[in-house]
């Protein structure tokens, strides 16, 4: 029953009790100041056989996200738009307590923030991805890949998925007796419309960081995720962890996520 | 997107159903409603209707889930296959998976878990019938079933989504207004403490109407929190007449 409940790793007592004393004098473990993302590394286009591929490194987190681009039938409801699935996978080699089998809750929550961002921005046009309505449109597998977690997997994977369909290609096709067959020899990038960028801060102590850490993640009570578009506005929300933000806190993270995402951004697309 | 979006809002600013941008549709709340269950509650928000039960605090099994120093809440969120227009399989989605957790996490800052080291508190909330705020509505029910079930709470948690209709910020969505609308915030607090215990949001909203967002359902929790208390209020009610008629022990 309620197989998909992750476990959590364990933090001691006086490392949690450490972490939030520093936080309260705002310094933290690895001597960042609260508003500061761990060093960020981009690598596009590692994965040859993918149609777009990257690898983002946020401090220890590091994440690879692989597009692949194939045909099929339409959603019934969406006849006239491409197909767009995000899946996410912790596989046992990135941390101790991730364990082989179907996504538990975190993965799928993962794969669905980002997907929401996505989405909700339109960075994809779905319609135009579209080949015959309702018989054959482009399906595009963004697939998560989480290698090694030192915390905030969210934003480490929102910015790969965003750096990965920056370089997707999307390859022609041809009509034979009515069939349509993918043609390789002929490849124009993926339409991008917009550029999502989450940003997650936790609550630890009563103080909000961004960023936080694994360390910080089990000490923290609450994190929030705000995803923002290129104009600035807010498209995709999620609270997590098993404690609380106060009002206050909420209407902060909005304007702390704002400005910290046109730095991501910028990072992603220079 | 979606072929055919309706007027949802029309000149004077009614809604389909005729309420106001910022009215609660129709709220029923009922507390003790299943024998079994160590605490229950359903609620019938319009045509949303959510039945939670909680079970505990009790054994873990299995057994290496339970930790020394509390007790573990597990919860799931689950949509009856009838409760929807096209049939919804019983397993459960990523969707479903997803809400099981953030419900989970919006109840859990209301109790006060370290009481019962070593045990379980399961929640299960089935959606009859859903019109939208179905998380909203489960979060409503299951804090008034935990309650009912004798938990120690720091407060209750009532949850509704605001969101963003017709470009006008509107409380409470309908299945039709969240599909076809802009953007959907559903939000849950403890309204005695002022504390956000979920907080999600798709679409999209500049920075000021998320805000405003926030605000409009945190009034609609405030006015949901005074539906729940009365509800919890009448159980005890009746109890008291069932002692005072002899029906059961006092």
């Amino acid at each position: 029953m309620m197989k998909w409940m992750a476990k959590e790793p364990v933090i001691s007592k006086i490392k949690k009790r450490r972490i939030i004393q520093l936080i309260s004098e705002g310094k933290r473990l690895d001597g960042r100041g609260k508003l500061d993302y761990r060093e960020i590394r981009i690598e596009k286009g590692i994965i040859g056989t993918a149609e777009g591929s990257a690898m983002v490194c946020l401090g220890q987190t590091e994440v690879v996200v692989g597009v692949k681009i194939g045909l099929n039938a339409p959603y019934p409801d969406t006849p006239n738009e491409g197909i767009l699935a995000v899946n996410a996978e912790l596989v046992p080699l990135a941390s101790p307590t991730f364990e082989p089998g179907p996504p538990d809750e975190r993965a799928i929550e993962l794969a669905r923030v980002v997907d929401r961002g996505i989405r909700s921005s339109r960075a994809v046009d779905l319609k135009k991805l579209c080949i015959i309505p309702g018989r054959r449109v482009y399906i595009l597998f963004l697939d998560i890949y989480v290698l090694n977690h030192d915390g905030n997997l969210i934003d480490a994977s929102a910015l790969a998925a965003l750096a990965a369909l920056s370089n997707a290609k999307l390859y022609g096709y041809q009509i034979e007796n009515e069939r349509v067959i993918l043609d390789k020899s002929i490849w124009s990038p993926l339409p991008l419309q917009d550029h999502p960028v989450a940003v997650t801060l936790a609550n630890i102590g009563g103080e909000l960081v961004v960023d936080p850490c694994l360390e910080e993640e089990l000490a923290m009570d609450a994190r929030i995720t705000i995803t923002v578009n290129k104009d600035g506005d807010i498209c995709a929300v999620q609270k997590g962890g098993p404690g609380f933000l106060t009002v206050e806190q909420v209407l902060e993270a909005i304007n702390i996520a704002r400005e910290k995402a046109e730095e991501l951004r910028a990072k992603v697309l220079g | 997107m979606l072929a055919d979006k309706p007027r949802l809002i029309d000149e004077e600013g009614r809604r389909l159903d005729g309420r106001g941008p910022a009215d609660l549709r129709p709220v029923h709340i009922e507390v003790d409603v299943l024998a079994n269950a160590d605490g229950s509650a359903y609620v019938e928000q319009g045509n949303t209707k959510v039945l939670a039960a909680v079970y505990g605090p009790k054994e873990v099994h299995p057994r290496h889930l339970s930790l020394p120093d509390r007790a573990i809440l597990r919860c799931r969120y689950h949509m009856a296959p009838f409760s929807v227009e096209q049939r919804k399989s019983p397993a459960p989605s990523r969707r479903e998976i997803e809400l099981s957790k953030v419900i989970r996490e919006a109840l859990e800052p209301a109790l006060f878990l370290e009481y019962y080291p070593r045990t379980a508190i399961d929640v299960f909330v089935e959606v009859l019938q859903a019109d939208g705020g179905t998380r909203c509505a489960s979060i409503t029910a299951a804090s008034l079933a935990l309650a009912d079930a004798g938990i120690p709470m720091r407060d209750l948690v009532a949850a509704v989504a605001a969101g963003k209709v017709d470009g006008i910020l509107v409380l409470d969505l309908t299945d039709v207004e969240d599909k076809h609308g802009e953007a959907d915030v559903p939000l849950a607090m403890m309204p005695g403490l002022d504390r956000v215990t979920l907080f999600q949001m798709d679409g999209v909203l500049t920075p000021d109407e998320l805000k405003e967002c926030v605000k409009l359902a945190i009034d609609g929790c405030k006015r949901i929190y005074a539906l729940q208390k009365e509800a919890l209020r009448e159980r005890f009610v009746r109890i008291r007449k069932e002692i005072e008629a002899g029906e059961v022990e006092g």
